[in-house]
């Protein structure tokens, strides 16, 4: 197993690098321009100079190997240094933001607690929800509950939160008042008062959030119920006096898990990239809402270094899938 | 036969179950009755769909309900009704008094978890051993069965096994509480022939050795004349025949039994020309059988097999059949 990750590591650094030049081309063919949004009254020799000062003047492959070298030197010397308080990194050109010539990292720094904050409570919080679910709908197939849960699910599938998200604002936060219809991104969480107020200002998206999240889950979690309820090996459980709940939650439960585990493991690098209509219904100022005011003006180097650290969290996952995979499953060893 | 004998380890009467399908009921075990003597072997033969796995997975409640329904009968377990104990005591009975190994030992085993996690768990339960004399109980077990090197192998998952070890497994955990009786369904058929003598080699000196009565399922006809004491025929749902084995094969007095036994090709003399086969399919019976449930198949037929069902008759010393037609009871005419 450890040869085994080990090995797919080394692999991954091929596939990052060539993750990372199909975005750069991409970016680069994509028809755009920094300067498109200063005043018009500026004269046209004055915005390519600021052409020029954003490195636009060198060719295409010195600005990728730029790029290289900061993200995989210069940006780890920078976390090394505000890690141990040592200098490395001092008078070293980091990789700058075009929108607000601020370190791009600085700035998905100042945004990814946000997103944890929001979008990762909603995660837990349909993990919790869905497997329970899942399990039940699948012991009690046809029953109320599952026709219940079917419809419910039908409805986080289909609904989508640029809907779901307003209509409970119109509902909880409108008509109820009960909780804010916006996310305050400068609250700090210091005392108790201030936690049940950080509380409240989360429910709502995380909400919505949760709801498609369940939606999904809860589907799989059910299905791959069902699928091993009727394995000849829960017969041979009851045959031996088994009790029921053991038969389900011993015998079944652990074979079921098996494929839900890959999914939710599949499914953080999404929790990281954000939700970026959610984030823009209530104002959340995470990195979904980063990326896509970075899209809007042209960042390209907030583009491409967030789209990079979106591939590398899933090509990790992926790989964290795989060994959880081979731990589940005994028939599964990688050698 | 007989009525109400106390001797019998396991007395089952009048046992009707009936799966509810969307397309209707439909009865797949229609007033089962027979008894197993202790230490006994009785074969259960039959075609596919003719109820011999259904009537023994209802004595204990192993069906799915819904859709199976036990709507009547009793089953006497050492004189207490599986029918109508509580759901408690029917896993007590399950595993602990009543044993059973299933057809394919492929699947019959949870794939996530050791073999000796799964052979302990029954002693566990039953028995009230602690880990420890679980354990050791586990490599009794499995060293009975035959697996070499027992103690190293409890930790290894079923599909570190071959199919015929597998099998071992399965009735190793089947008898891992000594039960009184053991319901082995087909438990030969997914396995080739070598293998298929080695199981039937290992249970019947488990049964010299422990003297469990055996209630053993199948279709192979070579595999009930080799081990059984005693054997019943179904079909539709019914038991049609039934005999001690010798008579059986020498003078079946059922038109199914001598069916069935003359689709065995010989070994010996000529070849024939073609597979000897009984035409037509099995019924799937949507109410209660009111005829022969043979009827459509049978060389003998006359109108009363239409009119009635016949009900199992005497027609020699433990020698029961359900036919209304006069070689049944004679015994001459159409046996090969």
């Amino acid at each position: 197993m450890l040869t085994f990750t080990f090995r797919r590591l080394i692999f991954a650094i091929p596939t990052l690098l060539f993750i990372a030049l199909v975005i750069f081309l991409l970016l680069e063919l994509a028809p755009g321009d920094p300067m498109a949004n200063v005043p018009l009254t500026v004269p046209p020799e004055v915005k390519e100079q600021m052409r020029q000062a954003l490195g636009l003047g060198e060719p295409a492959p010195i600005r990728f190997w730029k790029w290289i070298v900061q993200f995989f030197w210069i940006e780890p010397l920078n976390i090394f240094d505000h890690l141990f308080g040592t200098g490395f990194a001092e008078g070293k050109l980091r990789i700058i933001s075009w929108q607000n010539r601020a370190p791009v990292f600085i700035v998905i720094a100042e945004r990814i607690p946000q997103t944890l904050w929001v979008v990762g409570t909603a995660y837990v919080v349909a993990i919790l929800i869905a497997i329970p679910v899942g399990i039940y709908s699948a012991y009690r197939q046809y029953s109320i509950f599952d026709q219940a849960g079917t419809f419910v699910t039908m409805i986080g599938f289909s609904v989508p939160p640029f809907f779901s998200g307003v209509l409970v604002i119109v509902i909880f936060a409108v008509q109820l008042r009960w909780f804010p219809s916006i996310y305050d991104t400068t609250h700090v969480v210091d005392d108790w008062d201030a936690f049940v107020f950080q509380l409240r200002q989360m429910f709502l998206p995380v909400m919505v959030l949760a709801l498609q999240i369940t939606s999904q889950l809860s589907r799989f979690m059910r299905a791959s119920m069902l699928d091993n309820l009727g394995q000849d090996y829960v017969r041979t459980a009851r045959a031996k006096g088994l009790r029921e709940r053991s038969v389900v939650m011993i015998h079944v439960l652990r074979n079921s898990m098996i494929p839900v585990v890959t999914v939710i493991a599949l499914g953080i690098p999404q929790v990281f990239g954000g939700a970026i209509i959610t984030e823009q219904v209530f104002k959340v100022n995470g990195i979904g809402q980063l990326l896509i005011t970075a899209i809007q003006a042209n960042d390209l180097p907030m583009v491409q270094t967030l789209t990079f650290i979106f591939a590398v969290l899933i090509v990790l996952f992926n790989l964290i899938a795989d060994v959880l995979y081979g731990i589940l499953d005994p028939r599964i060893r990688y050698e | 036969m007989p009525d109400g004998d106390t001797g019998n380890v396991l007395e089952v009467r009048d046992l009707r179950t009936v799966f509810q399908t969307r397309g209707g009921e439909v009865h797949a075990v229609n007033s089962v009755s027979f008894e197993v003597k202790p230490g006994e072997l009785l074969g259960v033969v039959g075609e596919s769909g003719s109820g011999k796995s259904v009537t023994m997975m209802s004595l204990v409640g192993l069906l799915p309900s819904p859709p199976a329904e036990v709507r009547e009968g009793r089953v006497l377990l050492a004189g207490e009704d599986l029918l109508r104990v509580t759901p408690a005591r029917l896993r007590e009975v399950r595993g602990g008094e009543v044993g059973f190994i299933f057809q394919d030992p492929m699947t019959s085993l949870n794939p996530v978890f050791t073999v000796g996690y799964q052979i302990m768990e029954p002693i566990r339960r039953h028995m009230g051993l602690g880990k420890k004399q679980a354990r050791e109980r586990a490599v009794e077990l499995l060293e009975l069965v035959g697996i070499p090197s027992a103690r190293d192998r409890l930790s290894d998952y079923p599909h570190q096994f071959s199919g015929g070890m597998r099998q071992r497994v399965m009735i190793a955990m089947a008898l891992a509480c000594d039960p009184k009786v053991l319901i082995a369904d087909e438990p030969t058929t997914a396995l080739d022939v070598t293998i298929q003598a080695q199981i039937l080699e290992i249970v019947a000196d488990l049964r010299a050795r422990l003297g469990m009565a055996i209630v053993w399922i199948t279709h192979d006809l070579g595999v009930i004349a080799g081990i059984a004491d005693r054997v019943l025929v179904m079909y539709g749902g019914q038991v049609v025949e039934q005999a001690p084995v010798h008579p059986l094969f020498n003078d079946p007095r059922h038109p199914y039994t001598r069916a069935l036994l003359r689709t065995i090709p010989t070994v010996t003399g000529a070849r024939a020309e073609k597979l000897e086969v009984i035409e037509g399919q099995p019924p799937i019976l949507g109410a209660a059988p009111t005829a022969c449930p043979f009827r459509d198949r049978c060389p003998l037929v006359f109108d009363r097999c239409h009119a009635e069902n016949p009900a199992r008759e005497v027609v020699a010393p433990e020698h029961d059949v359900a036919c209304f037609h006069p070689s049944a009871r004679s015994g001459t005419g159409g046996a090969s």
